[in-house]
């Protein structure tokens, strides 16, 4: 949930990185604390295991500067990606703003996707909240291994689209970071949305501003 | 179900909150008093100036008070109200609020934590009816908490800047 404090004169947004586990979560906030202006990062804080897998959350504030008077900052997190670590990764979406769900390209990895994907719906629904309906993004990590799968075999998978009821949004809507593709588009008579997606090679960078570009730009609209 | 929503902070409720906070500080004999949304925002801060990252600190306050609400109710409890963690020298004393925010007190050994403990919970009572107000002036609203025309456009100029274009 947006915090708007008039007093302190700041906004703050919390985003979450949600994905299986070894998906490049944390690899994403890495490189994003790496590349982002010392000025405008604070503390990088990593709850993790001796063996540097996250145990609880990484979080990392950005500051965007401020903006009309008000100091704007994203609080990104990343959530425990292995399956046992459910409780953490529930606590962790609470006021959640805006999710990034980074899926693994490889195609051995398909059905960790798949099962950390209902268990972001089930427990965002346990929160309240319909992801269907809040500031969401794709990325398609580890574009660069031999073994990921097609980029349309994933889409199917993850990003099928769900109906759009409300006659008011059955129009066409173009994925402005794909020329070409349709975020809204009337399929076989149904009008089905889909959700931004982006492919990435977080290791070296590829995509991880990209994505964090989008999924912070649709979250601010929701605050005008 | 909805989607994320928003809600904000006015100037007369950090002026009411600091009030009380400052009150108690001054009670208690405590050295800095913290309010953290349970989202992991910090509200509001009164007292001496924190030496630590309060941002980074928000942020694992919540994680804290979330992680102990779960083990609360592994026990059967509802939730564990307050927590303490002892320290050397500085002690955390954290209470719950309206179940939306956690009141944090630093202290040391200049006071006990008896004394922090009753001093805090009249100030939770206080505290609890002032949120709870304001998150029905929130629900009450049609929209929730919006920032001012030109904001998001800026923003955006912002975020392609600063994360590339």
């Amino acid at each position: 949930m947006s915090l708007i404090n008039y007093a302190s004169r700041e906004v703050n947004c919390k985003l979450v990185y949600y994905g299986p586990g070894l998906g490049g979560k944390t690899t994403n906030l890495e490189y994003i604390y790496e590349k982002v202006a010392p000025a405008s990062k604070g503390k990088m804080i990593s709850l993790a295991t001796e063996t540097e897998r996250t145990l609880f959350f990484d979080f990392l504030p950005v500051d965007l500067g401020t903006i009309r008077g008000f100091k704007t900052r994203f609080h990104l997190y990343t959530v425990p990606g292995q399956v046992y670590y459910n409780a953490s990764r529930k606590l962790i979406l609470k006021g959640v703003d805006g999710v990034v769900f980074v899926g693994d390209s490889q195609l051995e990895r398909m059905e960790a996707n798949l099962e950390s994907m209902q268990n972001l719906y089930d427990n965002m629904a346990q929160h309240g909240l319909d992801l269907t309906r809040l500031p969401f993004v794709i990325q398609y990590n580890k574009r660069d291994l031999p073994n990921a799968a097609p980029l349309s075999e994933l889409q199917e998978a993850l990003n099928p689209g769900w109906p759009v009821e409300d006659p008011a949004r059955q129009r066409p809507v173009p994925d402005p970071s794909r020329s070409g593709e349709m975020l809204v588009q009337e399929v076989d008579g149904a009008w089905v949305e889909r959700v931004p997606h982006f492919e990435a090679v977080a290791l070296r960078g590829d995509g991880v501003f990209d994505t964090l570009r989008a999924i912070s730009k649709l979250v601010l609209k929701t605050l005008g | 179900m909805s989607g994320a929503s928003s809600w904000s902070f006015r100037e007369e409720d950090a002026t009411r909150i600091g009030a009380l906070l400052n009150g108690l500080l001054r009670e208690a004999n405590a050295r800095t008093a913290l309010l953290v949304d349970r989202t992991g925002q910090m509200l509001a801060t009164a007292g001496e100036e924190p030496r630590f990252d309060p941002v980074a600190f928000a942020s694992l306050t919540a994680a804290d008070f979330s992680a102990n609400d779960q083990l609360a109710r592994m026990l059967g409890e509802n939730e564990f109200g307050a927590l303490f963690h002892q320290g050397e020298k500085d002690s955390l004393y954290l209470a719950d609020v309206a179940r939306r925010v956690i009141l944090v007190v630093l202290f040391d050994n200049r006071t006990t934590l008896g004394l922090v403990k009753l001093r805090v919970r009249s100030v939770v009572e206080a505290l609890s009816a002032l949120f709870t107000a304001m998150f029905a002036r929130e629900a009450g609203g049609e929209r929730g908490a919006h920032v001012e025309a030109g904001f998001v456009d800026e923003a955006e100029d912002e975020i392609d800047k600063l994360f590339g274009t």
